[in-house]
C-alpha cells in the first residue's frame, strides 16, 4: 500500500483497532444493562455509548474522516437537526402517565 | 433594459465548486444521500419505540441471558463483517481483486450468520413465547408491534445487503465493477451495522429479564 492510499483509506491495523474499540464499547453496554439503574438513566448512557460507536463507524469504516469537509457538513448537521426535531413531543412520553385520566 | 440585466446575471457564473464539490463520485454521493434518508427512517422508528416504551406503564422483558447472548453473537457477526468489508474496500482500492472478493465473501458470511441467528430468535419468540405483531401473553401488543417492525426493517436491510454484496463480489471477480462500486456497497453495509448498534441496546439490552 502506498503512502497516499494509506492516507485515503486508512490501514488494516487502524481498522482492527477501531473494531476492537467497537467490541469494547459493546461489552460495556452489556455489563451496564445488568446494573440496577433507572430506565431513563440507562437509556441516556446506552444511547451515549451507541452514538460513540456510530461516530467511530462513520469516521473510519465509512471514511467520513478522510472525506472533504463539505461532504461532512452537508450530511451531518442536517441529520442532527432533523433527529432532534423528532424529539419535540418526546417529553410527553414521561408525562402521559399523569395526563391519562384513571 | 431590465431583461438585459437579468440575462447578464444568468450568464455570470455563480458556481465556484468545480465539477466535484464533494470530491467524490456521483455513485458515492447517491449512496450517502440514501443513507441520510434511511437514517431518518430508522431514527423515526427508534424514537417511536422509545416513546411507546416510556409511555407504557408496563413493558415485557422476555429476553433471558440466552437471548441476550444470541444478540451479542449477532452484534459480533455484524461488527466483524464490517471489519472484513473495510479490508475488502482497501484491497479493491489497491487493485487486489482476489483479496477483495475473498473479504466480501467473509462479509456475506457474517451477514448470513446474522440473519440465521435472528430468524432463530424470531421463531423462538413466535412459537414458544407466542409473541406476534398484534398480541402477546403479557397483554402489551405494542411490544410485538415495535419489536417486529424495528428488527424486521433492519433484517430486510441486512438481507438486501447480502444480495447486493453477492452481486458486487461476482462483478468484481469478473473485473466488471470498479473500486468505487465496492466502496459504495461498503458504505451501505456499514450503515446497516451502525443501525444495529442502536437496535441492540434499545430493544435487547433494555428488555433483559434482570432489569
Amino acid at each position: 500500500m502506498s503512502a497516499q492510499d494509506a492516507h485515503v483509506v486508512g490501514s488494516t491495523k487502524l481498522f482492527i483497532w477501531i473494531w476492537l474499540w467497537l467490541v469494547v464499547l459493546t461489552a460495556i453496554e452489556v455489563v451496564l444493562a445488568y446494573q440496577h439503574l433507572s430506565l431513563v438513566l440507562m437509556i441516556v448512557i446506552l444511547m451515549g455509548l451507541s452514538l460513540m460507536k456510530s461516530a467511530l463507524i462513520m469516521a473510519y469504516f465509512m471514511h467520513l474522516k478522510f472525506e472533504r469537509m463539505s461532504l461532512v457538513m452537508t450530511l451531518i448537521p442536517a441529520l442532527v437537526v432533523l433527529i432532534c426535531l423528532m424529539f419535540i413531543s418526546f417529553p410527553d412520553s414521561l408525562r402521559i402517565h399523569e395526563l391519562v385520566p384513571r | 433594459m431590465a431583461h438585459g440585466e437579468t440575462h447578464a446575471i444568468a450568464v455570470e457564473p455563480t458556481w465556484d465548486g468545480g465539477s466535484a464539490p464533494y470530491g467524490i463520485g456521483s455513485k458515492k454521493l447517491g449512496m450517502w444521500l440514501f443513507i441520510a434518508a434511511d437514517t431518518l427512517t430508522f431514527s423515526a422508528c427508534l424514537i417511536a419505540y422509545s416513546y411507546v416504551r416510556l409511555a407504557s406503564a408496563e413493558w415485557p422483558k422476555p429476553f433471558e441471558w440466552g437471548s441476550i447472548l444470541n444478540a451479542i453473537v449477532m452484534t459480533a457477526c455484524l461488527l466483524s463483517s464490517s471489519l472484513t468489508m473495510v479490508i475488502a474496500v482497501a484491497a479493491s482500492a489497491r487493485g487486489d481483486r482476489k483479496k477483495a472478493v475473498r473479504f466480501i465473501l467473509f462479509t456475506i458470511l457474517g451477514g448470513v450468520a446474522f440473519i440465521v441467528l435472528h430468524a432463530q430468535e424470531w421463531i423462538a419468540l413466535i412459537e414458544h413465547e407466542h409473541v406476534t405483531p398484534f398480541s402477546n401473553p403479557w397483554g402489551i401488543p405494542l411490544f410485538g408491534a415495535t419489536f417486529f417492525a424495528l428488527t424486521g426493517l433492519h433484517m430486510t436491510h441486512v438481507t438486501i445487503g447480502v444480495i447486493y454484496l453477492a452481486i458486487i463480489a461476482t462483478g468484481v471477480g469478473r473485473g466488471k465493477f470498479t473500486p468505487e462500486d465496492v466502496e459504495v456497497s461498503g458504505l451501505y453495509w456499514h450503515f446497516v451495522d451502525l443501525v444495529w448498534m442502536f437496535i441492540f441496546p434499545m430493544v435487547y439490552l433494555l428488555s433483559n429479564k434482570m432489569i
